[in-house]
C-alpha cells in the first residue's frame, strides 16, 4: 500500500484529472464526491479502528478483558447503531436529491453567454460532431469557447456509448433512436481528453476525441478553417462514415446536410417503424 | 447436419487459446485415466454423481466452483498483464477479439459459476444440519439443480474449444449483443449457459425456501433460526424473485437473435434500454443473493470464535429483511447516465443509500459480538476481520456512486470496477473462504491446515489492496473500464502495481491448494472426533464429523436460539436416545445426471443451430423426467439397528479415539 501512495505522489495530483476539473459542472461534482466521502468517513474510520481495537483487546489470550458470553443485547448501543448511519444517510439523501436536480445533465446552464450547440453521434468507433448553427461537422474533435455553455444533443448511429470528457463533468449515454442532452462549460482553456465510457466493441479503446476549449476568436478561426475543408457531409457520406473503422483520424466537413441529426434519430426511432430499417 | 459448426470453429489461429484447450484436454484425460486405473468409476457413480445427499451435493458445488475460480482467475491475470503491457506503441498480447472475450468470461464465470455455486454449496452443506433436518425438501430436485449448473459451466468452457465466447462484457447489453453487431456464437454461449444454469438456480431457490419453511426441527421458530439459515432464506427468496427476470430477458434476446424479433434491436420498435432495466432488475438483487449468505457466515464465525452470543440478533434479522426488500428497488443506479431525469435518479440513489443503514447496523453488531468475547484468531476469523475492514471501504465507495451526480463522473470507470471488487472479494469471496474453513471439519472430519490458511489469507488481503487501490486512483484519472490499450503515461505505473497485486492473489490461491493437500496428508493430526471442533453453537455441531448420511438419528427439539450451545450447557447434549427408529430416506438416482447430459446436448445444439440435436436433447430431458415419475422405488428405510450401530461407533470414537479406521 505504501508503494501505491508513493506512485500517486510521484505522478502528481495533476494526473488525477477527475479531481482536477476545468469547468463548473466538473467542479461541482468533484466537490460533491469529496463532501460525500468526508461525511461517510465519520462512520468508516471508527469502524476500521474499532475492528482492530476490539479484535486485539478481546483476543483469547487476554484474560484481563471482560468476558460476558451471554451479553448480546443493549438498547443503547442498538439505538446508536441504527441512528448514526441513519442520520448520515439522511444528510447524503438531501445532498443526492438537491444535486440530482442542480446537476441534471438535461438542465441548461445558467450563463450570460449564448450557448454553443453541438450534436453528437456515436459511431463504430468514432464520434461525429455536428455544429448546426455553424453548418459544419467534425470527427473526433470539438472546439468551443471558454466560459460559454455548450449544449450537447446526443444520439447513436450504432450501439450504445457514453459521451464523457472527464475534466468537464458528467457523462451521458448515446442511444440509437433516442436523444439525450448534456450541458457542460469549460472555464479554463485547454485540450481535454474525450472518451467513450461505455464498451461498444472491438474499436472501443481507440474511440477518443479531443475537446478544445479556447478563446472566442480562436474558435471562430477554427470554424473558418473547417469551412475551407473540401469534404461535405450528406446522407450518402454519412452512411460511408458510419461503416466501422478503428482509431479514426480527425476529419472536417465544411457543410452538413440540414437536419442530418434528426434524420439519424428517425432511422431508429420507435415512433417511426420504418420498413427501410437499417437492422 | 452440424448447423454452424465446422472445423473453422476451432481456435487454431489463437495460440493462447489452443494452449488452454490442450491443457484442458490433458487434465481431463489424466483425471479420466486415474479414475479408470483406480477402478473408481462405479464408486464415483454410486456415491457421488447420482447422490441426492445435500452434503455431497454441497461438496460437489464447491469443488466445481473452485475449479471455476481458477479459470476466472487466469482470465483476471490475462487482463491485468495485458493492461500492464499495452501502453503507447506496445499493444500487448491480447488483441480486442480475444481480450473482449476474456473480460466477458471473467465476469460471467466469477458471478455465476464461482461465487453463486460456492455459496449454494455452503447452503447445501450447512442449512439442513442447522435446522435439524435429514435432507432438503426435494432431494432429487437438488441433484437436477446441481447438474444444470454444471452444464452451464461446461458450456462456458466449451466456448474455448468450439467457437468463441461473448465479446460484449458480462452484461451483454444490446444492441451490441444483437445479431447485427455480434454475429458469432459467443453471445449464444452466454445466453444458453445462463438459461440452463439459471433454471438450476431457480430450482435451488424453491427447494431451500421450502426446506427452511417446512423442515425445521420442532421448537425452532423463525426467530430461533441460526443467522446463516436466515440469510439463506432471504437469498432464496431473492433467487425466486429475481432469476425469472433474467431468464425472460435472455429469452427475449434469444428470440431477437434466433427468430429475427425486435425486442431490443435498434429498429422496428425495439428498445435496448428495456434489456438494461430487466438485466439489473435481476442484477441488483443478485448482488444481495451473493452477499447475504456471506453475512450469515460471518455471523456464525464471529459468535463461535468469540465464544459469545451474536450481538443484536433481532436487529440483525430485521436488517437482513430490510436489505432483501430494498434490493428490488435500486436497480436503476446501474445506469443513472441513461438520462432518466432528476426525480427518477434521485429516487433510486436515495433508495440505494438507505441500504447502507441496515448494512451499517450489521457491521456494528459484528463488532459488538467481538466486544466482551474471547476471540480466537483462527483463519476463519482472519477472513472475517479482513471482510469488516474491506467491506466498509467498499460500502463507502458504493454510497458515493449512489449519488447520481457523483456517479456521472465515476460511472463505468475503474473506480466502479474497484468498488464492486471490494465488496465482492472483500465480502463474498472472503465469506465463502471463512465458511469453507469453518464447515470443512464438519464435512470431512478433519480441519484445514491453519498455517497455510493464514498464508492464503494474507496473500489475498494484501494482494487485494495492491490490485484494487490503483484502480480506484485510475478511476480518478479518467480511465474507463474494458479498455484494451491506452496512451496515458500516468496510468502505466498504477497498472503495473495492479498486475503485481493480481499475482499476489494468485499466490494466495496457490497456498489454498497447498492447504488442501497438506490438510489431507495431515488429516490424522487434525481429525475431529467430537463433531464439535470449534465449540459451536448451532445444531450442525451436535452430530458427528462427517455427519452420518441421515444427519440426525433423532430429530432434536430446539428450545433456544443457539440450540446446541444451550444443550451443552444444560446437559442435554450428552443425552443418548434409549432406542433408535428406522429412518426414511430417498434413494440415489441417475436421473439428475442424465437430465444434465441431455441439457448439455440441448444447449450445445442451440448454440450451433443443430436443430435435430436440439430436439434429441429436449426430448431426452422430458422423457427422463417422465420416466423418473414412474419410478416408485425412490425411497428406503435405514433399519433402526444400523442407525444404532453408526451412532454407537461415533460415541466410541468420541470416547476413545477408536474412529481412526474411517
Amino acid at each position: 500500500m505504501l508503494s501505491v501512495g508513493v506512485v500517486v505522489l510521484l505522478s502528481g495530483c495533476s494526473s488525477l484529472t477527475v479531481l482536477n476539473p476545468k469547468g463548473q459542472v466538473g467542479a461541482d461534482e468533484r466537490n460533491l464526491i469529496l463532501t460525500a466521502g468526508a461525511l461517510m468517513l465519520i462512520v468508516v474510520i471508527p469502524v476500521i479502528v474499532m475492528t482492530f481495537l476490539f479484535a486485539w483487546k478481546f483476543r483469547e489470550s487476554n484474560k484481563k478483558a471482560k468476558y460476558s458470553p451471554e451479553w448480546a443485547h443493549s438498547k443503547k448501543i442498538e439505538a446508536v447503531v441504527w441512528i448514526v448511519p441513519g442520520v448520515i444517510v439522511l444528510a447524503l439523501a438531501i445532498l443526492a436529491w438537491t444535486t440530482s436536480h442542480s446537476l441534471d445533465p438535461f438542465k441548461p446552464l445558467a450563463a450570460k453567454a449564448k450557448p454553443i450547440k453541438i450534436e453528437v453521434v456515436s459511431l463504430d468507433w468514432k464520434w461525429l460532431f455536428i455544429y448546426p448553427d455553424q453548418h459544419i461537422a467534425t470527427v473526433n474533435q470539438i472546439t468551443f469557447p471558454t466560459n460559454v455553455p455548450v449544449d450537447f444533443y446526443l444520439t447513436s448511429g450504432s450501439v450504445m456509448n457514453a459521451f464523457f470528457i472527464p475534466q468537464l463533468g458528467s457523462q451521458i449515454y448515446t442511444m440509437a433512436g433516442m436523444e439525450t442532452q448534456l450541458h457542460l462549460i469549460a472555464n479554463k482553456a485547454g485540450t481535454y481528453d474525450g472518451i467513450s465510457a461505455n464498451f461498444s466493441g472491438r474499436g472501443f479503446s481507440g474511440m477518443t476525441f479531443a475537446a478544445i476549449a479556447t478563446s472566442e476568436m480562436q474558435f471562430n478561426d477554427w470554424v473558418d478553417k473547417i469551412k475551407q475543408s473540401p469534404k461535405k457531409l450528406d446522407l450518402y457520406g454519412y452512411d460511408e462514415l458510419a461503416e466501422p473503422s478503428q482509431n479514426n483520424p480527425v476529419e472536417y466537413f465544411s457543410s452538413v446536410k440540414p437536419h442530418l441529426f434528426d434524420a439519424i434519430i428517425d432511422r431508429y426511432s420507435s415512433e417511426r417503424m420504418s420498413s427501410t430499417s437499417m437492422e | 447436419m452440424l448447423g454452424k459448426l465446422s472445423l473453422s470453429a476451432l481456435p487454431l489461429d489463437i495460440p493462447i487459446q489452443m494452449g488452454a484447450v490442450l491443457f484442458m484436454v490433458l487434465v481431463g484425460a489424466a483425471i479420466l485415466a486415474a479414475i479408470t486405473y483406480k477402478r473408481k468409476w462405479k464408486w464415483l457413480w454410486k456415491e457421488w454423481l447420482t447422490t441426492v445427499d445435500h452434503k455431497k451435493i454441497g461438496v460437489m458445488y464447491i469443488l466445481v466452483a473452485f475449479v471455476m475460480l481458477l479459470r476466472g482467475g487466469v482470465d483476471a491475470l490475462m487482463m491485468r498483464s495485458q493492461l500492464a503491457l499495452s501502453y503507447g506503441s506496445n499493444y500487448g498480447y491480447l488483441p480486442p477479439n480475444h481480450y473482449d472475450q476474456v473480460f466477458s468470461a471473467h465476469g460471467v464465470i466469477m458471478i455465476f459459476f464461482m461465487a453463486m455455486p460456492f455459496l449454494i454449496g455452503l447452503i447445501n452443506i450447512a442449512v439442513p444440519l442447522q435446522i435439524g433436518s435429514r435432507d432438503v425438501a426435494f432431494p432429487f430436485l437438488n441433484s437436477i439443480s446441481f447438474w444444470l449448473f454444471v452444464v452451464g459451466a461446461v458450456l462456458v468452457n466449451l466456448s474455448l474449444v468450439f467457437g468463441e465466447f461473448a465479446k460484449t462484457g458480462w452484461v451483454a447489453y444490446p444492441p451490441l449483443s444483437e445479431l447485427r453487431y455480434s454475429p458469432g456464437v459467443g453471445v449464444d454461449y452466454y445466453i444458453w449457459s445462463l438459461e440452463i444454469a439459471g433454471a438450476g438456480t431457480l430450482l435451488t431457490g424453491i427447494n431451500f425456501l421450502v426446506t427452511i419453511i417446512k423442515m425445521r426441527a420442532p421448537g425452532m421458530t423463525l426467530m430461533k433460526m441460526p443467522v446463516f439459515t436466515w440469510t439463506a432464506l432471504c437469498t432464496n427468496v431473492l433467487i425466486i424473485g429475481a432469476f425469472p427476470i433474467l431468464t425472460v430477458a435472455l429469452a427475449l434476446l434469444a428470440l431477437d437473435r434466433y427468430l429475427g424479433m425486435h425486442f431490443f434491436t435498434n429498429s422496428l420498435g425495439g428498445n435496448a434500454m428495456m434489456y438494461v432495466n430487466l438485466f439489473w432488475a435481476w442484477g441488483h438483487p443478485e448482488v444481495y443473493i451473493l452477499i447475504l449468505p456471506a453475512f450469515g457466515v460471518f455471523s456464525e464465525v464471529l459468535a463461535t470464535f468469540s465464544g459469545k452470543r451474536l450481538f443484536g440478533y433481532t436487529s440483525m434479522i430485521y436488517a437482513t429483511l430490510a436489505i432483501t426488500v430494498l434490493s428490488f428497488l435500486v436497480w436503476l443506479h446501474h445506469f443513472f447516465t441513461m438520462g432518466s431525469g432528476a426525480n427518477v435518479n434521485a429516487f433510486f440513489g436515495i433508495a440505494t443509500m438507505i441500504i447502507a443503514i441496515p448494512t451499517g447496523v450489521k457491521i456494528f453488531n459484528w463488532l459488538f459480538t467481538i466486544y466482551r468475547g474471547r476471540l480466537k484468531f483462527t483463519s476463519a476469523v482472519m477472513w472475517t476481520l479482513g471482510f469488516l475492514v474491506t467491506f466498509t471501504i467498499g460500502g463507502m465507495t458504493g454510497v458515493m456512486m449512489a449519488i447520481p451526480a457523483a456517479d456521472f463522473l465515476l460511472h463505468n470507470s475503474l473506480f466502479l470496477v474497484a468498488h464492486f471488487h471490494t465488496v465482492i472479494i472483500g465480502g463474498v469471496v472472503f465469506g465463502v473462504f471463512a465458511g469453507l474453513t469453518y464447515w470443512f471439519p464438519k464435512i470431512f472430519g478433519f480441519k484445514l491446515d491453519e498455517k497455510f490458511g493464514k498464508r492464503a489469507f494474507w496473500c489475498w488481503f494484501i494482494g487485494f489492496y495492491l490490485a484494487f487501490i490503483p484502480l480506484y486512483i485510475l478511476g480518478f484519472m479518467g480511465m474507463t473500464r474494458r479498455l484494451n490499450h491506452y496512451d496515458n503515461p500516468a496510468w502505466h505505473p498504477l497498472l503495473l502495481i495492479a498486475a503485481a497485486g493480481a499475482g499476489v492473489i494468485a499466490l494466495g490461491v496457490l497456498f489454498q491448494i497447498i492447504q488442501v493437500y497438506v490438510s489431507v496428508r495431515k488429516r490424522h493430526e487434525n481429525r475431529d472426533l467430537t463433531g464439535d471442533p470449534w465449540d459451536g453453537r448451532t445444531l450442525e455441531w451436535s452430530v458427528a464429523s462427517p455427519p452420518p448420511f441421515y444427519n440426525f438419528a433423532e430429530i432434536p427439539v430446539v428450545k433456544d436460539r443457539d440450540a446446541y450451545w444451550e444443550m451443552k450447557h444444560n446437559g442435554a447434549a450428552q443425552h443418548k436416545p434409549s432406542e433408535y427408529h428406522k429412518i426414511h430416506l430417498p434413494k440415489n438416482t441417475g436421473a439428475g445426471v442424465i437430465i444434465g447430459a441431455f441439457s448439455l446436448i440441448l444447449g450445445f445444439a442451440l448454440i450451433w443451430h443443430i436443430w435435430w440435436m436440439a430436439i434429441v436433447g429436449l426430448l431426452g430431458v422430458i422423457v427422463t423426467l417422465i420416466a423418473r415419475t414412474f419410478n416408485y422405488d425412490a425411497d428406503y428405510y435405514v433399519p433402526a439397528e444400523e442407525v444404532k450401530r453408526i451412532e454407537d461407533g461415533h460415541s466410541q470414537a468420541m470416547a476413545g479415539g477408536v474412529g481412526h479406521g474411517r
